[in-house]
């Protein structure tokens, strides 16, 4: 893997929004060839959004010739909730960008049959060639996307129930109160995650920390799924001073150097 | 990028770089139009995968609701209580002129008069939406002639009226037909007023205390018959006594039904109301605030004298009355002009005096699901301004019907 360590948020972010645009920008995509990006939610990733609009703004960045796929979204709240990972990108990136509303793939937590949803998911990516780099994010649990610990590393998109680490977590979204809170989420899997040519894991913040520990300096293990990621040929972790906080000094230092 | 045709063949309008009063505050957002209503860009997003069809730059501009204006008598040589025979298109004249100002929407109003004058006038004047053509009729507001005799103002006392003889139909005879008429002012202290509030509140009128002696219980048993606006408020009323606030206690009333909201106009051109008092009003009741101009035939005309219904106004500056008195008779000022006033006397936020324009008057006349906000799915009437507060472009259903020119005009 790599391990690229800035200094503060601002600087991750900055860092890892110049690797996908360059990424996007070498691969020349065009009316016949994609790039195909998975992308994450959370509060780790808005400022790697927020860089990528005014890459965009700046004329330097088109998302014209780009597919994108989301992680997950929460099983059962209507679309146009403000929590909704449908209204997470819409303000967060898809209003501020000239991405086609037809390249733009959320799972659809709402849907009559939650399976096959899942299914047809799996299959607009095997259509879309692929992942090029999915991006994503690592939970205080170390999960990936809604891989909650115990998941299968070798899982494809599915319906998941929420850890209660995870539920707590979300909870400050819905205004502190549990009951609120989705307890259900359709997301892609670990294997699906896997299968990306390219993986590209945002960890910033102490809160991180143990989590990243025990995703890279620790054996693969399904209760922390970001581990899984030790076996992919192109992982990158781009993270802050702070999520390294657990780890072990040579560590920081090799990667450093 | 080209819009889905899925639900609409219609172009779809994004206006982007500016900010947009929304939910109260001014958010950096895009407006997005189609069909003449504002669309929500995420449903078009999601649901139809649609995008804009065309893109306009909008330069920072403050993008606000249309302005309505619920009392104004004529302008630009128009008076509406004056019955020509080019009434229409003296209607029509104001109707176009007032887009400068901002006013998307209005209901022109006629002063006490002669039962003739209504039975001329009111047939000659129909609801109907604004465009290219001018602001929208919302109906008439007529003030008058059932009000007090001793708050008159500029209103000619030959042509008052009281209830006694036979309440609503006395009304009813004397206007004619009821079929556009959207407020009616008149004051409650009358005998049989109750009845004639009750009546005209169940058709859907809106019913407005003015012109009156009224104290506070006599007004507040009115709003619990139905009315829920006062008429330029502090005039022709009886001033605030603390023992007995009359008409202007309604605003910290405690009696008004719950569910209702007492509205009340103001005339903030600087001259019918002192800073101070426009400032003690808002400051009591902010969300009851509505901004009306009562401008009468010389608005827009140079200084001089002009008529307003039966009497004779003489104009100099900002100041109007009734040729050879200081009796105010209604003023000259313009929408745009009383909404920057209204900001700098009262030290208001900008999305303050903007929703006193046109977010309260279309909740006072129950509208504003399709006017006096920008939110999705109501009608794109709106306003391009200023920092400052002066209009630069009107639009219509979507449609631009004014933009200031280079030369500012």
């Amino acid at each position: 893997m790599r391990l690229v360590i800035l200094e503060d948020y601002d600087q991750a972010s900055e860092w890892a929004a110049k690797y996908i645009c360059n990424r996007i920008i070498q691969f020349k995509p065009n009316q016949g060839r994609y790039f195909t990006l998975g992308l994450p939610t959370g509060n780790t990733p808005l400022g790697c959004y927020k860089k990528l609009i005014e890459y965009h703004k700046n004329g330097d960045l088109s998302f014209k010739y780009v597919k994108t796929f989301n992680m997950d979204e929460y099983v059962g709240l209507p679309r146009n909730h403000p929590e909704s990972y449908h209204s997470y990108m819409w303000n967060n990136f898809f209003k501020h960008v000239d991405i086609d509303p037809n390249n733009a793939h959320i799972l659809d937590g709402n849907a009559p049959d939650l399976q096959a949803e899942c299914d047809a998911f799996e299959k607009k990516i095997e259509e879309a060639g692929g992942i090029d780099l999915f991006v994503g994010g690592i939970g205080p649990d170390g999960h990936i996307a809604f891989n909650e610990p115990g998941s299968s590393l070798s899982s494809r998109t599915r319906l998941k129930t929420l850890a209660m680490d995870t539920i707590l977590a979300n909870a400050k979204y819905f205004d502190g109160d549990l009951s609120k809170v989705p307890t259900m989420a359709l997301t892609v899997g670990v294997g699906t995650v896997m299968d990306a040519r390219e993986v590209m894991i945002l960890i910033t913040g102490a809160h991180k920390a143990f989590a990243l520990y025990k995703a890279i300096e620790e054996g693969v293990n399904h209760m922390w799924t970001v581990s899984a990621f030790q076996q992919h040929p192109r992982t990158i972790f781009v993270c802050d001073e702070d999520a390294t906080l657990e780890l072990r000094v040579k560590t920081v230092k090799y990667f450093k150097g | 990028m080209p819009s889905n045709k899925s639900v609409s063949d219609a172009p779809i309008f994004q206006f982007t770089n500016c900010r947009i009063l929304r939910n109260h505050e001014l958010q950096r957002e895009d407006l997005w139009v189609r069909e003449g209503k504002i669309l929500n860009p995420e449903k078009l997003f999601f649901d139809e995968k649609g995008s804009a069809d065309i893109q306009l730059d909008c330069k920072d501009s403050i993008i606000a609701p249309g302005f309505i204006d619920v009392q104004i008598n004529g302008g630009f040589g128009v008076d509406f209580s004056l019955a020509t025979d080019d009434f229409k298109s003296g209607i029509d004249l104001v109707s176009q002129k007032i887009l400068s100002h901002g006013v998307t929407s209005f209901c022109p109003t006629l002063v006490t008069s002669p039962p003739s004058v209504y039975h001329q006038i009111l047939p000659q004047i129909s609801v109907r939406n604004g465009g290219a053509h001018g602001a929208g009729i919302l109906g008439v507001h007529l003030e008058g002639p059932f009000i007090s005799k001793e708050k008159k103002g500029a209103h000619p006392e030959r042509c008052l009226r009281t209830f006694e003889a036979g309440a609503f139909q006395d009304l009813l005879a004397t206007y004619g037909s009821l079929d556009c008429v959207r407020i009616v002012t008149l004051a409650p202290e009358m005998k049989r007023s109750s009845e004639v509030i009750r009546e005209l509140t169940q058709r859907g009128i809106c019913v407005s205390l003015g012109h009156s002696v009224a104290n506070l219980s006599q007004a507040e048993e009115a709003v619990q018959q139905g009315a829920t606006f006062i008429t330029h408020l502090f005039n022709a009323m009886l001033p605030f006594h603390h023992r007995d606030p009359g008409i202007v206690g309604l605003l910290t009333s405690d009696k008004i039904p719950a569910g209702r909201r007492v509205f009340y106009g103001m005339i903030s051109d600087g001259i019918h109301t002192n800073p101070a008092a426009l400032r003690i009003a808002h400051r009591a009741h902010p969300k009851g605030l509505v901004l009306v101009t009562d401008a009468i035939a010389g608005m827009g005309l140079a200084p001089g004298r002009h008529t307003l219904g039966q009497q004779v106004v003489e104009i100099d500056g900002l100041n109007t009355y009734i040729a050879g008195t200081k009796t105010l008779s209604g003023s000259v000022a313009t929408m745009d002009t009383c909404v920057r006033h209204f900001l700098e006397a009262t030290g208001c936020s900008v999305e303050t005096a903007l929703e006193a324009a046109s977010l309260h008057p279309a909740q006072l006349l129950g509208i504003e699901h399709e006017k006096g906000t920008l939110n999705y799915d109501s009608d794109a009437d709106f306003l391009m301004l200023s920092d400052s507060l002066y209009v630069q472009a009107t639009y219509i259903a979507g449609e631009q019907v004014w933009r200031r020119d280079a030369s500012g005009m």
